[in-house]
């Protein structure tokens, strides 16, 4: 019998080596795995390359981890935030790598490792800083920049449901980056809000087939915090 | 001179979205836009974080961040309104399926080019967000911003020095002082706010105007 769900986020991830790259879904505090986070940060692995939006908010998830000193290289399109203070102090202070990517070519280079793309010819960012030693063409009179696929060892996504084979489905904008990085990782693992019995999710419906993802935990429901704007608590 | 006040300039963009537009409106004066489109006029509002047919701001108490727009500000859902993807909601920019972006800007140069991701200066923590897709991808880009900065520099310029979001994407600036247009022979003025003559406006601005 084909069984995903794991017993907890520790028992889901006490296999991420030292150095690893882990995605992390969420956009804002929307579809942030935060109880995953935490369980990543009590797991202890060190010298992570963390591809996220963004950098963190506040002082937990993401941003408690890089705040722990586990972070060598953050991929990312928004760092910077009215509360991403632990980002900022690291960075400034030279401790954290940072790769900055526009964020449609940090989602289609995320979905590209995915879908077993090699590189592919973007518009986005041509002519700019962040195009700098990059392959370039003009294609059809217009130009474009060569981007690589980005893999990674773990992606940790939040979901609203899943079933035992690992088919998602999420909670309005919380779904952001968790479909493609369920897809770009060897390992995903989803949280969820509820598992349910196989063949009650409608299949018409189902966002990620379960194939994408491995290991499936439940979390208990919780509201999701404001976070990344200057009225944010 | 009279400049035209924020939602004065909100009110001038919402006249160019026509019903039926695929809009993404930007963070900051962009998203005043939104309060200046009259209620009969249908529009698909798209944000980057994967959803279209986005509504006002939902009433207090009823705040659910799970739904929230590119500012990370909570949003409302209209029927027909739909969710999708991160590499989704980029293609929809890339691929040339939105009509209009309004977007902020520090600096516009006289062919378009666009500066509004990265002062440049050494200590900023750079962020770009999805600024140089939504600048390159969407059919028409329209520039939101005060004519000149705060300390009256002009923000139109023959080229920008301000690290660049994107190339030749601009296509219609809105000032507090005009509406212009980036053509291929210029700079072209639209139309001026009240008392503004074309000598003051082009006093400020450091790109040759067209009348």
């Amino acid at each position: 019998m084909i069984d995903k769900i794991v017993s907890s986020p520790a028992a889901a991830l006490a296999d991420v080596a030292d150095g690893a790259t882990v995605m992390i879904g969420g956009f804002g505090t929307a579809g942030l795995p935060n109880e995953l986070t935490d369980a990543l940060i009590a797991q202890g692995a060190k010298d992570l390359t963390i591809v996220n939006n963004n950098a963190g908010n506040g002082d937990t998830g993401l941003a408690a981890l890089i705040a722990a000193g586990r972070v060598r290289k953050i991929i990312c399109s928004f760092p910077r935030q009215a509360d991403s203070w632990h980002f900022d102090r690291a960075y400034r202070a030279g401790t954290l790598e940072l790769e900055l990517v526009p964020q449609g070519n940090l989602a289609e280079r995320i979905r590209a490792a995915g879908a077993g793309i090699g590189g592919f010819f973007t518009p986005t960012g041509y002519g700019t800083d962040l195009a700098k030693g990059k392959e370039t063409r003009m294609i059809d009179g217009r130009g474009y920049v060569l981007e690589s696929p980005i893999h990674a060892d773990f992606a940790l996504i939040k979901a609203e449901r899943g079933d035992r084979w690992g088919n998602l489905v999420y909670r309005m904008t919380a779904r952001n980056f968790g479909p493609i990085m369920a897809m770009a990782a060897k390992v995903t693992v989803a949280s969820v809000h509820e598992v349910v019995e196989l063949g009650s999710l409608d299949p018409e419906a189902v966002v990620t087939p379960g194939l994408f993802v491995q290991r499936v935990v439940k979390v208990a429901r919780s509201k999701t915090a404001a976070g990344g704007f200057k009225n944010a608590a | 001179m009279n400049k035209w006040t924020k939602d004065q300039m909100a009110a001038r963009v919402a006249k160019d979205i026509a019903e039926g537009a695929v809009v993404n409106l930007g963070i900051g004066m962009p998203t005043l836009v939104a309060n200046h489109l009259p209620a009969d006029r249908e529009v698909m509002m798209h944000s980057e974080n994967g959803v279209i047919g986005m509504g006002p701001a939902p009433r207090e108490g009823e705040e659910d961040y799970d739904l929230i727009n590119a500012g990370k500000q909570p949003v409302t859902l209209l029927p027909g309104g739909v969710f999708f993807h991160h590499a989704d909601s980029f293609a929809m920019m890339r691929g040339g399926h939105l009509d209009v972006c309004v977007l902020g800007a520090f600096q516009v140069s006289a062919t378009g080019d666009l500066a509004n991701w990265h002062t440049g200066a050494a200590d900023a923590i750079p962020a770009v967000g999805g600024a140089m897709d939504l600048a390159t991808g969407a059919k028409r880009t329209f520039v939101m911003m005060e004519h000149t900065t705060k300390s009256g520099e002009p923000k139109i310029v023959e080229r920008c020095s301000y690290p660049l979001t994107g190339i030749a994407c601009v296509s219609r600036i809105y000032t507090d002082l005009a509406v212009l247009d980036i053509t291929p022979q210029g700079v072209q003025v639209v139309e001026m706010a009240p008392g503004v003559s074309f000598e003051a406006l082009q006093s400020v601005t450091a790109a040759q105007l067209m009348g």
